[in-house]
This record gives C-alpha cells, sequence and structure tokens, in this order.
C-alpha cells in the first residue's frame, strides 16, 4: 500500500507525526469509543455465542489485519530484493511489528472467546489456531533477526529472504494443520449466513474501519521511527569520514612519508 | 550450476565427518539420550510410548538436526571458506546443493540408527515399510534443504545457536507434522492415509529446495 | 600497460565505520606494489576491495576492467586472496585440501601435484591434516590453495607471516614469477624492508586514504 502521507516537505520524516497521523489519531480517538458503544451496548446477543460474541467484533478485525499486516511485510521484503530501496525494507519491519502484536491479540482475543464458546482455552485440532499460532512464531523469529547487528544491507537482505519464505510457508503450515485434524471449530464465514442482524454486521464493520485506521496510523508511525533510526546509523557518516581523515595526517605528520611500518595506534 | 561441483562439495563434507566423527561420536549418542528421557517422562507405559513414538522420533530428528546444521555451518566458518568460495568459478546453487546433501546423508544415517532403537525399546511394528522409507526420505530432504538455507541465514551473526531454532522450527513445523502421521500409519497407530502425506512432504522438500537453490547465492555475499 | 586496478577516492564503509575514506591508486599489470601502514589504516580493507567483496560506497573502482560499482562478482575468479584466513579445512589434509580448492577452481591433477610439490608440501606432510600443521606450514597450505588457481590479480595480506627464511624466498620466488607471466601482486606487509623481492613500489596507507605512493625504481610519483 502506497501511503502518501510517509512524506513531509523535504520528501523525509522528521519527525513521527504530521497532520494526517494527527488526524487519523483523533479519529481512532473518537472511534474506539463508539465501537465499545456499539459492541457492549447497542448490539444484541448472539442466539448461541451469547456474549460472547462482543469479542469477536475486535477478534476478526484483528485477525484480517495481522494477515494483511504479514502480507504487506512480504511485499516489501519482495521489493526490497528487487529495488534494493531503504523504503521497501522499513515498511516490511514496520508491518511486521505491528503484525505480530495484531497476531498475538488475535491468539488472545481467541482464547478467550474459546473458553465459553467451545469450552477450552485452545484446540490443538483447529487449522486456523494452529496457524496463526505458527505464523506468529515465524515472525517472532523475523523480528529477532532484524535485531542482530549487520550492516544495513545485509540485514535487510536476510530479513527479505525470511519474510518471503515466512510467508511461503503459511499456506503448506495451513494445509499440513487441515489434512492433520481436518476439523475447524470456526464458523465458516457467519456472515454470508443471512441470519445476523443488521446492527450486528454494523458493529463488525465499524470494528474493522477502526483496525483498518489503527493499522495504518501505527504503521505511518513505525516507519517513520524506523526510517529515522535507519537515518541516525548513517548520520556522522560525514564527520566520521573527516575524522578518520585526520588520522592519516596525523601519521603522515609524525612519520613525514616514510615507508616504514609504523607504530601501533 | 553443475552437479558436480554439488558432489565434491558434499563429498568434502562427508569426508570432514569421517575424520572428525562429531555426529558418529557427540550427535548419536545424544539421539539415543533423548529416546531414553522420552521413555523416563511418558512412564514405563509402552502403550502410550507405542502411540507417540512416530511423533518423538521425529522430535528427536528435528533436534539432533539442529546440532548437524550448526556443525554444518561451523565448518565453513572456522577458516573463512565460505568466503573463499566466492573467488572461485562455482556458482551458488551448488555449493546450496552440496552442502544439503551432505546434510541430508548424514541425517539420513542418524535416522536410521534410531529408528531402529525405538523399534526396539518402543516395540513398535512396521507395517508398511515402504512408506516409511519414502516419508523419511522426503520429510529429510525438506529438513536438509530448509536446515542449509536457514543455516546460512543465521551463519556469521554471533548469536547462530540460539538464531538457529527460532527461525527454523516454526519453518519445518509442516514436515513434522507430515512425517509423524505418515510413520504413525505405517506403525498402524493412526488411522490416517500416511500415503496422501507424501504430497505435502514432497511439496516441502521441492519448495525449499528451490528457495534456497535461488536464495543462497544472496546471503552468502557480503555476510 | 594496463590498469589492473584504477581507484578513484573509493570509500568503504564497514558497518558505520568508513574503513577506506578515499582510496586513489593505480596498478598496471604486472606490477608488485607493496601496501603498508599503521595498524588499522584500512590495508586489509584494501584487498577485500579489490578482491570485490566489499560495496564501494563513493568514488570509482575499476579491477581487471570490470566496473566494481557494478559487477563486483565478474572478476572474483581471477582473484587469489590470502587473508589472515584461507579457507583450509582442518578435518582434511593438505592434500585433500588442495585438491578441493583445485577442483572448485578447474585445475588439473599435475597443476595439483606440482602446486603441492612447490610450496614444498609433498612427502610427509601432503597426508597431515591440517589441524596438526605448524603456523607457518599452514601457511604454504594457503599457498598452495592458492597457486592451483592462476590468479591474474594476487592480494596477499602479510604473506611472509609465520614463515621461515627458505618459506619466505619461495613465496618471494612465486611472487615474482607470477609478476613475471604478467599477473599482478598486491601485497600488505608490515616489514617491507626485509622483503627481498625487487617490489620497487611502497604504498603507504593511513586514516583510510593513501598517503604516500613512493616509487623507487623510477621517481616517486607522490599522492597527498
Amino acid at each position: 500500500m502506497k501511503i502518501k502521507l510517509l512524506e513531509s516537505n523535504d520528501g523525509r520524516p522528521n519527525a513521527t507525526s504530521s497532520r494526517s497521523t494527527r488526524f487519523l489519531g483523533i479519529c481512532l480517538v473518537l472511534g474506539i469509543p463508539v465501537l465499545i458503544l456499539f459492541a457492549f451496548v447497542f448490539s444484541p446477543k448472539d442466539d448461541t455465542m451469547e456474549d460472547a460474541v462482543r469479542l469477536l467484533y475486535i477478534h476478526v478485525p484483528v485477525a484480517i489485519f495481522s494477515y494483511i499486516a504479514f502480507g504487506v511485510t512480504a511485499m516489501g521484503s519482495i521489493f526490497y530484493l528487487w529495488k534494493q530501496s531503504r523504503w521497501w525494507d522499513t515498511t516490511a519491519h514496520a508491518s511486521a511489528e505491528i503484525g505480530v502484536i495484531f497476531c498475538g491479540l488475535t491468539l488472545v482475543t481467541g482464547s478467550i472467546w474459546g473458553r465459553p464458546t467451545w469450552n477450552t482455552w485452545w484446540e490443538w485440532g483447529d487449522v486456523r489456531l494452529v496457524t496463526t499460532l505458527v505464523m506468529f512464531l515465524i515472525f517472532i523469529g523475523y523480528l529477532a533477526l532484524r535485531q542482530v547487528p549487520a550492516s544495513p544491507h545485509v540485514r535487510a537482505k536476510r530479513a527479505a529472504i525470511v519474510g518471503i519464505i515466512g510467508t511461503i510457508n503459511i499456506p503448506i503450515v495451513n494445509r499440513s494443520v487441515e489434512w492433520w485434524e481436518n476439523s475447524t471449530l470456526h464458523q465458516q464465514s457467519s456472515l454470508t449466513d443471512g441470519n445476523l442482524e443488521d446492527l450486528t454486521l454494523f458493529t463488525w464493520f465499524l470494528g474493522t474501519l477502526i483496525l483498518a485506521i489503527a493499522y495504518v496510523w501505527l504503521m505511518i508511525h513505525r516507519f517513520r521511527v524506523g526510517w529515522l533510526s535507519t537515518e541516525y546509523e548513517s548520520l556522522g557518516y560525514g564527520a566520521a569520514i573527516e575524522e578518520r581523515k585526520a588520522e592519516a595526517d596525523l601519521h603522515a605528520g609524525t612519520r613525514s612519508g616514510t615507508t616504514e611500518e609504523g607504530e601501533v595506534e | 550450476m553443475e552437479f558436480r561441483d554439488a558432489w565434491s562439495i558434499a563429498l568434502k563434507d562427508l569426508r570432514i565427518e569421517l575424520r572428525s566423527r562429531i555426529l558418529m561420536n557427540q550427535i548419536a549418542p545424544y539421539t539415543l539420550l533423548i529416546v531414553v528421557l522420552f521413555g523416563f517422562a511418558l512412564d514405563a507405559n509402552t502403550q502410550t510410548l507405542r502411540d507417540t513414538g512416530p511423533g518423538l522420533f521425529w522430535v528427536a530428528v528435528l533436534l539432533i538436526a539442529l546440532l548437524a546444521i550448526q556443525r554444518a555451518v561451523k565448518i565453513e566458518e572456522d577458516d573463512a571458506a565460505r568466503e573463499r568460495m566466492l573467488l572461485t568459478p562455482v556458482h551458488s546453487p551448488s555449493v546450496f546443493l552440496g552442502k544439503s546433501i551432505a546434510l541430508f546423508i548424514q541425517l539420513f544415517a542418524l535416522e536410521i540408527l534410531l529408528f531402529f532403537v525405538m523399534l526396539a525399546l518402543f516395540d513398535l511394528s512396521v507395517e508398511d515399510p515402504l512408506l516409511i522409507f519414502l516419508s523419511a526420505v522426503l520429510a529429510t530432504i525438506g529438513i536438509a534443504s530448509s536446515g542449509t538455507l536457514y543455516g546460512v541465514i543465521a551463519a556469521g551473526v554471533g548469536v547462530r545457536e540460539t538464531l538457529l531454532p527460532i527461525l527454523l522450527l516454526p519453518v519445518i513445523a509442516p514436515i513434522a507434522i507430515g512425517a509423524t502421521r505418515a510413520f504413525g500409519d505405517s506403525f498402524g497407530r493412526v488411522d490416517a492415509d500416511g500415503w496422501a502425506w507424501l504430497g505435502l512432504l514432497s511439496v516441502f522438500a521441492v519448495v525449499y529446495t528451490v528457495l534456497g537453490m535461488l536464495a543462497y547465492g544472496q546471503l552468502v555475499e557480503d555476510a | 600497460m594496463n590498469d589492473v586496478i584504477d581507484l578513484r577516492e573509493a570509500v568503504v564503509t564497514l558497518g558505520k565505520f568508513p574503513a577506506l575514506t578515499g582510496v586513489t591508486l593505480k596498478v598496471t599489470q604486472g606490477e608488485i606494489v607493496t601496501v603498508c601502514g599503521p595498524n588499522g589504516a584500512g590495508k586489509s580493507t584494501l584487498l577485500n576491495l579489490c578482491a570485490g567483496l566489499l560495496p564501494v560506497r563513493e568514488g570509482s573502482a575499476y579491477v581487471l576492467g570490470e566496473n566494481l560499482r557494478e559487477n563486483r562478482r565478474a572478476i572474483r575468479q581471477d582473484i587469489g586472496l590470502l587473508g589472515h584466513k584461507s579457507g583450509l579445512y582442518d578435518d582434511l589434509t593438505v592434500e585433500e585440501n588442495v585438491t578441493f580448492w583445485g577442483s572448485m577452481v578447474r585445475a588439473g591433477n599435475d597443476e595439483i601435484a606440482e602446486a603441492i610439490k612447490f610450496m614444498g608440501l609433498d612427502g610427509r606432510l601432503r597426508k597431515v591434516l591440517v589441524r596438526q600443521l605448524s603456523a607457518g606450514q599452514r601457511r604454504r597450505a594457503s599457498f598452495a590453495s592458492l597457486v592451483v588457481q592462476r590468479p591474474s590479480l594476487w592480494l596477499l595480506d602479510e604473506p611472509h607471516a609465520a614463515l621461515d627464511t627458505d618459506g619466505r624466498d619461495l613465496v618471494d620466488g612465486l611472487i615474482q614469477e607470477a609478476a613475471a607471466s604478467g599477473a599482478t601482486v598486491l601485497l600488505v606487509s608490515h616489514a617491507p624492508k626485509e622483503l627481498s623481492s625487487p617490489s620497487g613500489r611502497f604504498v603507504t596507507l593511513a586514516g583510510g586514504r593513501v598517503t604516500s605512493d613512493i616509487n623507487n625504481e623510477g621517481s616517486g610519483d607522490g599522492v597527498s
């Protein structure tokens, strides 16, 4: 996703907030209480899930956006290997971090929801549950790799390859778990059943919209933090060159151009 | 890419193993130790051990694979042989294949040992030897290729020992599932169609061999 | 004569550290150039740069006619790089190591046997594990695995380190022979005076750049 907002006047973000992110932030501040109101007050209980259905207004959107976030990471990784641009690397990293948080939230909210509904915190036989867990672990590894010190290009290249392989692996994991137990407790798309109340449906869409805004808002901030930190890494490059060149003058001054091997620093 | 180069590299790794005997003198006893510990952990109940046998087998294989991969990476790191290889006309897919083939042969040898030990200790009987053989071959190709690939990703970062497991283990989860099911079926322990799992194992093996050949060159560069 | 190495204000960074801050150096074919300078001057980095192993951040760099900013791989198989580490496998014998690297660089069996013999490693040492060699013998084995490659550009990082007098003479002979047959040699040395070879040219590196370039045979063309 191309985010135009990412660039300020000089083409680079110089702070992590701008008018557009503040606008998104205000939307979230206003939107979240509205979502809570709809989720807890206005929308009706579910016939079978009772009050637990209210958790789904956050669980489902957060799950959707964790998948989207990892998709963006994979895309950023591919584009990085292709274009070698720091922009894509920073995008991939930012999205992976948000994806891991969303994915963790998905697992936690799902688990809490499963307790009253399926009568268990965790169900090993469920395809989506296990796939999501493995995906979570793969991207934890991705983030761990990013923490390892290396030159920016080497780090970005390694991370990009791990990001792409991790994403390719997700359908394989999904297949394997599906054949493994061949069962799911998940509703096969409750949305298309047609017997949902309008208000339930609306709350669901509202939740998705809020999470979309949250994702974009977090992405912009995280991207800018990432950008600035790589900027910081290359900061002082000119000064470092000058400092190092000065070492030469020092050497030349004391030795005045002898060919003799010099002293130990 | 030349297969001859791959083969020379594989032979070189195997020869080093035959000399140093790390696999034989250290990793193999470790394998046996794992099996004995499983026995202790799961009570002296042969029925439980029989039911969980296929899963325990593949968990043990994953653990020894981690050690074997670390060893394969270390061989190239000790005297900067990986960088030296960059200054030869050998193509990186050949290097990847060679390292994978050597890892495959070593792991497969250990699996054979582990298999017969478990057969005896857990009192298992084989109903479908061909399925056992094919699933072990395919699963081991997958482990060897993904292991070689992730081994070089984790190489030279100083925290290789800890980074490799968290990168690799989630990725090879499908192998653990698939091979366990296929073994369970061949031992007659579970009611699953073991042959269907061979498809998944071969997809994994092919995907990781291809990805490895493509990515290896990128990874050894500047690393 | 062709310029084998042509660097102009080449900058190389290792992480954040600018190891080379703008090196300008021209070396023509058949030359033997000695690079000296204090510890941490960027000598080893210069060799790695010329081997096409490091990216050039600024300036221009041509080696063996290839632009390193565009393609660092093309030249690599013509480079013989002897670093502090040289890719020997501890658990293989001298002969196995040289044979392995020989087969990687497409050398014939004769060339492999010749290289082992040339470095004085035939006889008992041939069948000894590299792990058991002394530092000097190990150095000889490293050289043997380079000799089979017949590189057009030799990049040697302290080639005399750990070698005895015989070994030094051997290496000096090797360098001269290589230069005479059209190869170019760039070597880093801590003790250039001890070098018996007629390396006429001494380049001093400090602070990541060339501070002096003295040609004993002709007039020194000083580079500031």
